[in-house]
């Protein structure tokens, strides 16, 4: 008994000196090998008289756990020891770059496109499209604009044949005309798209884009598109107060027809939307004309209702302070890089336009 | 159309203030474009101040004076004056100056070796006295606070510049303008006050109208005016066709244009004696040629509306007169015309001539027709005033009678348009005081429209004219409902847009470009579409609707390169033409990338963007966008504008007849063609309505979740195959032995060269193999493993690799 008191004592000791994993091994070799002292002193159980050898045993049980118990204590301290002298040699300049990042952008038309499709969905409009490639009858005649009418000279149109029959579309209206033929009313829809003037120069380029609206139903009147535009631009420009005014104009598919103009005033040279005297034009419309409604089998007596267009780039240009109309098309990479929007900046109704 | 307000208050009585005139026009639909001093050819004359005056040194009666003219800095000014001396104030002519004496034009010159910026000027060179002795010399008191500003008042009225719109032909003229300002209160409309004139005698020149079919002329009315004397105008009347922009010419032009302008009503003074017997208003025939008075000749085609003599063409009528009957200084006798020309005729002709006058714009938007004689009545009055001579009857010849538009206007309909109730008092008041008579029924008006208001044909109109004078700002604003009934977007557009915003995500900035494009350069990759040709492009090079995204972005992609760029990622998505009909467009994204992937990154070594990144930028984003990775197939097979061996085409499906997308390197000699400087290039395309609809929706798209937690074991083989054998076929062959025990196969290297032969290829694959129902044994395995080889070496010809 004594010995092997004698032996935890000796061993406890060592163990608590500084030691490397070989000499932790060796002790436990010493103690825990075949012929170790522990072991050994297993084997001695047999030869311990039997009234003493269940103390014995449990003493020596005991023992061995204790020993066990410190040698792997030990050797963790050993290893913990052993990284944390390794880490020491292992510091790297995390100032050095990153690898690369691959952040790709989403051009601005795009963006605002969206953010215009969020901002009428939440009100129940639908996203209507047509062809850039548009004959005559869909881009004018269909839209009250007969062959002699002189706004025709205003549109300054590219032509694709000599009889002047099929040309780019020179606005986004004629979306109104094949949307309303190919269904019944009620309407309600914007058609975002293209649209093309031969036209270049710092505000005007031959292509551009542009949004129609267009809400028909038996009862729609100038109240609902003054509304309408209200909202819309408060949130486009996500402000809380928007200054608009309707000025009487002239479009040959809306009568009435108004040009609406906004509120803005000059701060450090950028302009600010919502505020101030000054007057901004910004989009056209009116109560699509009965002959339209004619034109499209839509009977003028029972349904009615407000048509609009916007200028996409302008809009944009406005929100995020672009100055050159003609840098949208320029794919200039400084410039996508600077005014492009992260793909993951969706705009949506819940999260709203902006981060 | 330009006028001052002066001229308005002759037609508006009014206390209105100018700005307060300025907003009403606006507010009734006539859009101010400004509101400004005219510039006067007089504004370059600058009060000055001689701060140095020097010795010229080539010259001995010159000196060289350094003026003040009130900018940051002086200016030198070489002078010849003895009087030129310091701190003197005078007067400066700036470059581009006309000098009002001897009208001549002040430029930057060299005087005897120095550069004058101007002149200096005299009283007598100024017509201010005869005093030619030197420069001017101002009075100290009166100018010395002067310098830099105007030396000449300019006494021009202001100009009110508007935009009319193409409906209101009716505001091209002054007159107009006020009704509409009396109507929506800003005045009372003056009635004009007609003289009566003395008549005498008959219009001798004989007048007809030809029966033409398509005769563009329906009323042709004139006058004699016999014995005037031509002269320059009177100083009032100078001032007024100066304040329109545009320079007085005779009496007699000035008179008619003055007409035109007040009362919309163009006419048109022939010199009498110049006219061969007869005045015939006829169709041109083909090949017919007069002189116009722009002193340009036109060939005339068949069908426009002529005035002619018995020698020929006079004019064009309504839009532009000739130099044979023009009226001269020396002019005696007058044939004044006053006609109405249809609106259709006036346009086809303009237009094939390509002629734009103030007349033709006017006519064109419909003149009133009943004006004619009011028109002849005050111009033969002014004229007769001015140059004197006897004032003929009347002729007028006409071959329609015009009546006024009949409207019945329902009063409720104006509350249901504008959403807003005015009395129908108001209502009677406005239309009244724009022209209309009217008679009131219990709910509806009976309207008879003024002649003057060819844009007024229905109700709707009538709506519009209410609403306008009353005021857009009486529309209520009514907040929209939020409900919606259908989706926003279909299920392309939500492709579209997933498309699009999955591409940015792999680093490329999208750029929007022209739908057209150089011929030259779309030729390149056009393949068998159709070109479609633009008949009045921006710019030559402009001139083709674009048959490929490509073109645009190779373009693009040279001019960042020139930019210093070397490592981009461009796209654009949008419509691509296979013909110019409408719809025969297809949209398409086109991607490119140029350069080196880890271009200086310090831990990465870096390499050319290759096949293989434009391949799985591809794969991934139709992957994303919901398509099935696993069934894709590519075939070597693309558009010739692709490198014939570094080059596929992705299929949804193995059994599709079109493919999705093209990837690969751009065509080595087209990238020499279009001088492109990079070290590599590629691009793929991905066409957005070969895209079959993809019919399972998101919820359904997720399978039973099923898995295996039986030991997998993964083998390495190394086939040696020949050349032409693809990757894809050995991975299909392989997969296909046992769906349900090959989980996956990829492969892990491609070997050509030593121990090689030169027509074989190595390529070792690794195979993940599985089964879902119990731990597979060594045999099992070998199993596999010699199907494996045994499949690969039969069905393709490949030999294992030792």
């Amino acid at each position: 008994m004594s010995d092997i008191k004698k032996i935890k004592d000796d061993y406890l000791g060592k163990l608590s000196c500084e030691l490397n994993l070989d000499e932790v091994n060796q002790i436990k070799i010493e103690l825990f090998g075949k012929n170790g002292l522990i072991s050994n002193s297993f084997k001695e159980l047999g030869s311990v008289q039997s009234e003493d050898r269940k103390k014995f045993a449990s003493d020596l049980n005991f023992i061995k756990d204790e020993l066990q118990e410190k040698i792997n204590s030990k050797i963790q301290e050993i290893e913990i020891n052993e990284i944390n002298s390794k880490l020491k040699n292992e510091k790297i300049d995390v100032t050095l770059p990153e690898r690369d990042i691959n952040q790709g952008k989403i051009h601005p038309v795009s963006q605002v496109i969206d953010e215009i499709s969020s901002i009428f969905s939440e009100i129940g409009f639908s996203v209507e499209e047509g062809p850039d490639v548009e004959n005559q009858h869909y881009n004018f005649t269909a839209l009250n604009t007969p062959d002699n009418h002189p706004a025709r000279d205003m549109h300054d149109t590219f032509y694709l044949d000599d009889k002047k029959e099929l040309l780019l579309r020179t606005h986004t209206s004629p979306v109104q005309v094949r949307t309303m033929l190919k269904s019944k009313p009620p309407f309600k829809i914007i058609a975002p798209g293209r649209t093309y003037r031969s036209d270049s120069d710092q505000t005007h380029s031959p292509m551009f884009h542009q949004v129609e609206g267009l809400h028909i139903d038996k009862d729609i009147n100038m109240g609902h598109l003054k509304g309408c535009l209200n909202y819309f631009i408060k949130e486009f420009f996500e402000v809380d107060k928007i200054q608009m005014r309707f000025r009487p104009s002239h479009f040959p598919f809306t009568e009435p027809s108004a040009e609406v103009d906004i509120g803005y005033e000059l701060k450090d040279g950028k302009i600010v939307i919502g505020e101030g005297d000054k007057w901004l034009e910004i989009l056209g419309c009116g109560m699509v004309h009965p002959n339209v409604l004619k034109n499209v089998n839509v009977n003028p007596d029972k349904y009615q209702g407000y048509a609009f267009g916007i200028g996409i780039d302008r809009l944009g240009m406005l929100k995020y302070g672009i100055n050159d109309l003609r840098a949208f098309f320029d794919t200039d990479y400084r410039w996508l890089n600077h005014f492009g929007f992260d793909p993951l900046d969706v705009p949506s109704n819940y999260r709203g336009l902006s981060r | 159309m330009k006028f001052t307000i002066a001229w308005l208050k002759e037609h508006l009585d009014t206390k209105y203030k100018d700005n307060k005139i300025i907003e009403k026009l606006t507010d009734v639909g006539l859009e101010v474009e400004s509101f400004e001093n005219v510039k006067s050819e007089l504004d370059s004359f600058k009060v000055a101040k001689i701060i140095n005056a020097k010795q010229h040194p080539n010259a001995d009666r010159l000196r060289v004076c350094d003026v003040d003219i009130g900018e940051k800095e002086t200016i030198k000014v070489v002078c010849g004056a003895p009087n030129a001396k310091k701190n003197l104030l005078t007067v400066y002519a700036g470059p581009g100056s006309i000098i009002p004496k001897n009208k001549m034009k002040i430029t930057i010159s060299k005087i005897r070796g120095v550069t004058s910026h101007g002149m200096l000027c005299s009283e007598s060179e100024l017509n201010l006295s005869n005093e030619s002795e030197g420069i001017t010399e101002l009075k100290q008191a009166k100018y010395s606070d002067q310098i830099g500003k105007n030396f000449f008042q300019n006494d021009i009225e202001k100009v009110v510049d508007l935009s009319i719109t193409p409906n209101r032909s009716d505001c091209l003229g002054v007159r107009g303008i006020a009704r509409d300002l009396a109507a929506a209160g800003v005045g009372k409309f003056k009635k004009i006050q007609i003289k009566n004139i003395e008549k005498k005698g008959s219009q001798n020149i004989k007048v007809s109208i030809s029966k033409d079919k398509n005769q563009g002329c329906t009323i042709f009315g004139s006058c004699l005016i016999k014995g005037v004397k031509n002269k320059e105008s009177p100083k009032w009347l100078k001032d007024k066709i100066e304040s329109l922009g545009q320079k007085p010419i005779s009496a007699i032009v000035d008179i008619t244009n003055y007409v035109m302008f007040d009362l919309n009503r163009p006419l048109h003074a022939y010199d009498a004696d110049k006219i061969d017997k007869e005045i015939i208003v006829r169709n041109s025939k083909k090949g017919e040629t007069f002189e116009a008075l722009d002193n340009k000749k036109y060939k005339l085609d068949d069908n426009m509306c002529v005035i002619s003599d018995k020698s020929g063409v006079l004019g064009l009528g309504g839009i532009i007169g000739g130099t044979r009957s023009g009226t001269e200084f020396n002019t005696k006798n007058i044939l004044l015309e006053a006609a109405y020309f249809i609106p259709k005729s006036i346009r086809k002709t303009s237009k094939l001539l390509n002629i734009n006058t103030d007349a033709k714009f006017r006519f064109e938007r419909g003149i009133d027709p009943k004006s004619i004689e009011e028109g002849l009545t005050r111009a033969a009055m002014l004229i007769n005033e001015i140059c004197g001579g006897k004032i003929s009857k009347f002729d007028i010849q006409n071959t329609k009678k015009y009546k006024k538009i009949k409207i019945k206007f329902k009063l409720s309909l104006f509350e249901k348009v504008t959403g807003f109730k005015i009395k129908d008092k108001e209502i009677i008041k406005i239309l009244s005081n724009l022209g209309c008579e009217i008679t009131k029924k219990k709910y509806e008006l009976e309207l008879k429209i003024p002649s003057w208001r060819p844009d007024i044909t229905q109700p709707i109109d009538i709506v519009e004219e209410v609403v306008r004078i009353k005021g857009y700002n009486n529309i209520e604003t009514l907040e929209p409902e939020k409900i919606r009934n259908k989706d926003t977007l279909n299920k392309q557009q939500k492709l579209f847009h997933f498309l699009q915003r999955s591409v940015a995500s792999k680093g490329y900035y999208e750029a929007v470009t022209w739908s057209f494009t150089d011929s030259k350069i779309n030729e390149l990759f056009k393949e068998c579409k159709n070109e479609v040709r633009i008949v009045n492009p921006i710019s030559s090079d402009l001139n083709v609707l674009r048959n490929s995204i490509l073109p645009n972005l190779v373009f693009y992609l040279k001019k960042n390169l020139d930019r210093g760029f070397k490592d981009i990622s461009l796209f654009e998505i949008g419509p691509i033409f296979k013909g110019n009909q409408p719809g025969q467009q297809l949209t398409v994204i086109g991607a490119i990338k140029s350069g080196k992937i880890n271009r200086l990154i310090w831990n990465e070594k870096d390499r050319l963007v290759d096949v293989f990144d434009a391949k799985k930028d591809a794969i991934q984003t139709l992957n994303e966008a919901g398509y099935d990775k696993n069934a894709f197939f590519i075939r070597d097979k693309s558009p010739s504008y692709y490198h014939p061996g570094k080059s596929g085409s992705i299929y949804l499906d193995k059994d599709d007849i079109e493919p999705v997308a093209y990837f690969g390197e751009i065509h080595p000699n087209i990238i020499k063609k279009l001088d492109i400087n990079t070290e590599a290039l590629v691009n793929f395309e991905i066409y957005l309505d070969h895209l079959k609809d993809n019919k399972i929706m998101l919820k359904d798209r997720k399978s039973k979740f099923e898995y295996s937690d039986y030991q997998k074991s993964e083998r390495d083989f190394a086939f040696i195959v020949d050349k032409n054998i693809k990757a894809q076929d050995l991975i299909e062959i392989i997969t296909s032995i046992d769906k349900n025990l090959i989980k996956s196969v990829k492969v892990f290297d491609v070997y050509e060269g030593e121990n090689i032969p030169s027509d074989k290829k190595s390529i070792a694959l690794n195979v993940t193999i599985q089964s879902s129902d119990k731990t597979l044994e060594e045999k099992d395995l070998e199993r596999i493993n010699n199907l494996i080889i045994s499949t690969v070496e039969n069905k393709s010809g490949a030999k294992i690799r030792s």
